[in-house]
């Protein structure tokens, strides 16, 4: 682990974006290294899931470099990015299951779409990753539609983790679910992070999901990252946002 | 990088080395797995205790190697063992519906009833709009008046260009064509009558109702659907409001109103075809075609081309929002209530044309 730790799988060098006249990040730096969980956190409107979008390479920056696994997304042609984009998974905030496909299907689909894989093979995989999202097989055969919100979640995850990725990027992964319910979210991620040794990326507003699982925060305000350390490190940072973010909650959770 | 998965058979066991992970598998398929094969039908000792990483695909992959049980003898470093637990433990029953044997009868039979059930929604959304019409006579103020102007602005406004410039070019086709024929039997001078009773009675409407059945019956049916998939009409029933009076209603009468004046406009735009092609071709003045054409095509071929303009609109657009109310909340129902609405839509369209045909037969024509 000690020789994993000092490769940045994701870092962000002078990321600026422009939306008209709009300017959501100026020169925006950030290193994300192997095994952390990064809680990326700020007000609603700082351009979060902008900054997401620009990791994963939905977005194209206006200026700066983003280097996923040491290398530019975008620079690549399509067969580099494929190769990057299945190092990769990313967790939608309203899980982007594809509606016309069943459970199975959905988590079966970017094992198919390697095309090396066997059927047997593929069922398998699909049965062991609603078991790590635990759900049971007899969900296999239901459709997006028919799901709970909890169950959409989880079942985003496991097609999310369905390559195996070792960057997982989450986009706000427990709003909307109830507290019991988010808790065993976030015991749910952590335990796999644990097992499969991922690093993560979050967005979350939710402060018991970023005390739960971030070991790292960092702060997206005045449209840079203003802070990034360990999660108790910046907890205690003078300044307004952090500061009104965590005031409240501070000592309970601490 | 990490060193890609192998395999070394050394005496009495087979060692595996590098990273056993999906991305690392991929490159070495499918002779990795064949070696594995081979290797377990010879040795019964594994030693994986040099394997740095291992996922849950390559664990499937040596569990079904070994034949879905473990190996005599494993040599199992702690870290990986969580990892092919899990697969050991697994259950790869997929439970199946128990599929119930099916009659010769039960796909007709399927079919008869489907059909059934979509008449009886078109039905009862018909009987709710009369019942909506009824509220509205006595609510005069609940009249949904900003929504049935917007109806008549984007599926008769906007729709006239494409109407204008089809029945332009349909009108320049017909009358090149019958000129043709007309002129080998010097019966010139009859181009009036047959521009004149064929597009205003005939063309004029049922073309018009192709082309807004593709053009608003599919945006209407796409448009409630995807109000139903992000769930804006349980909004609107929430605030108290009826979808069919603020959804339907308005897009009913919006087509049935504009739909008329439609077939007016790409009716005058095909005469207007058929007259330059007709001055063109057969070298027949203008004055002559307007003179003429009040007396070949009597004024009863106008009100029936109106009325089924009337008629045809209504079926449209009761077939577009019935269709989009059943809309399921996934893309493919999507996509297939879309495509229905249009082919139901351009369907009745048609027949409802031949039983106008049949019941006008004796109404508006000239006689000769």
């Amino acid at each position: 682990m000690t020789a994993l730790a000092t490769t940045a799988v994701l870092e962000l060098q002078g990321v600026s974006t422009r939306f008209g006249q709009i300017l959501v990040h100026h020169d925006l730096n950030l290193r994300v290294d192997a095994g952390q969980i990064v809680g990326l956190l700020g007000e609603s409107g700082s351009g979060k899931t902008t900054l997401l979008r620009e990791m994963l390479g939905l977005w194209r920056p206006s200026a700066g470099l983003i280097r996923l696994f040491g290398s530019d997304l975008l620079a690549g042609g399509h067969l580099e990015q494929q190769a990057i984009r299945r190092r990769l998974g990313m967790l939608f905030q309203q899980g982007a299951l594809f509606s016309a496909l069943s459970v199975f299907d959905n988590i079966a689909f970017p094992l198919r779409e390697l095309k090396c894989l066997d059927e047997d093979w593929i069922r398998r995989l699909v049965l062991l990753k609603l078991d790590m999202v635990e759900m049971m097989p007899v969900h296999a055969s239901l459709m997006p539609a028919e799901l709970s919100g909890g169950m959409v979640k989880r079942v985003a995850l496991a097609r999310a983790l369905a390559l195996e990725p070792e960057l997982l990027l989450l986009d706000e992964p427990t709003a909307g679910l109830d507290p019991d319910r988010s808790q065993n979210f976030v015991e749910l991620v952590a335990s796999l992070q644990q097992s499969l040794g991922l690093t993560v990326v979050m967005v979350s507003h939710d402060l018991n999901t970023i005390a739960g699982l971030a070991t790292h925060v960092a702060i997206l305000a005045e449209k840079r990252i203003i802070a990034f350390g360990k999660k108790e490190e910046v907890m205690h940072l003078d300044h307004p946002f952090v500061a009104g973010f965590f005031s409240k909650e501070r000592h309970k959770l601490l | 990088m990490s060193a890609p998965p192998s395999l070394q058979l050394e005496p009495g066991k087979v060692v595996l080395t590098g990273t056993w992970t999906l991305a690392a598998l991929q490159a070495q398929l499918p002779a990795l797995p064949r070696d594995l094969e081979f290797a377990a039908r010879n040795t019964p000792a594994w030693d994986l205790s040099q394997v740095e990483r291992l996922d849950s695909a390559a664990a499937i992959l040596l569990w079904r190697t070994w034949g879905e049980s473990w190996p005599a003898q494993l040599t199992l470093p702690e870290a990986l063992r969580e990892t092919l637990n899990r697969v050991a433990k697994l259950s790869v029953e997929v439970p199946t519906s128990t599929e119930k044997a099916r009659s010769p009868w039960e796909i007709p039979g399927r079919l008869v009833l489907a059909g059934a059930s979509e008449l009886r929604g078109v039905i009862a959304l018909f009987g709710q709009l009369l019942l909506d019409l009824g509220h509205l006579l006595r609510h005069p103020a609940d009249v949904p008046w900003r929504e049935f102007g917007a109806n008549v602005y984007k599926a008769g406004a906007l729709a006239l260009p494409v109407t204008a410039m089809v029945g332009f070019l349909i009108g320049v086709t017909i009358s090149y064509l019958s000129s043709l024929q007309l002129r080998s039997f010097g019966a010139d001078i009859f181009i009036v009558n047959i521009l004149g009773v064929s597009i205003i009675r005939e063309l004029g409407p049922v073309l018009v109702a192709i082309l807004v059945a593709g053009r608003s019956g599919s945006a209407m049916t796409a448009q409630i659907g995807v109000m139903r998939v992000t769930e804006e009409l349980d909004a609107l029933s929430t605030m108290g409001i009826s979808r069919t009076i603020r959804v339907v209603l308005p897009k009913v009468a919006g087509l049935t109103v504009a739909m008329p004046l439609l077939v007016l406009w790409a009716s005058a735009a095909a005469l207007l075809g058929g007259m330059l092609a007709a001055l063109l071709q057969l070298d027949l003045s203008l004055a002559y075609f307007f003179d003429n054409l009040p007396r070949a095509v009597p004024l009863a071929n106008l009100l029936i081309g109106l009325g089924k303009g009337l008629v045809f609109g209504f079926i449209i657009a009761l077939i577009a929002c019935h269709f989009g109310l059943r809309v399921k909340p996934n893309t493919e129902s999507l996509a297939a209530n879309t495509t229905t609405s249009v082919v139901t839509g351009i369907t009745l369209v048609i027949i409802f044309d031949a039983v106008f045909a049949i019941m006008t037969r004796h109404i508006g024509v000239p006689n000769l």
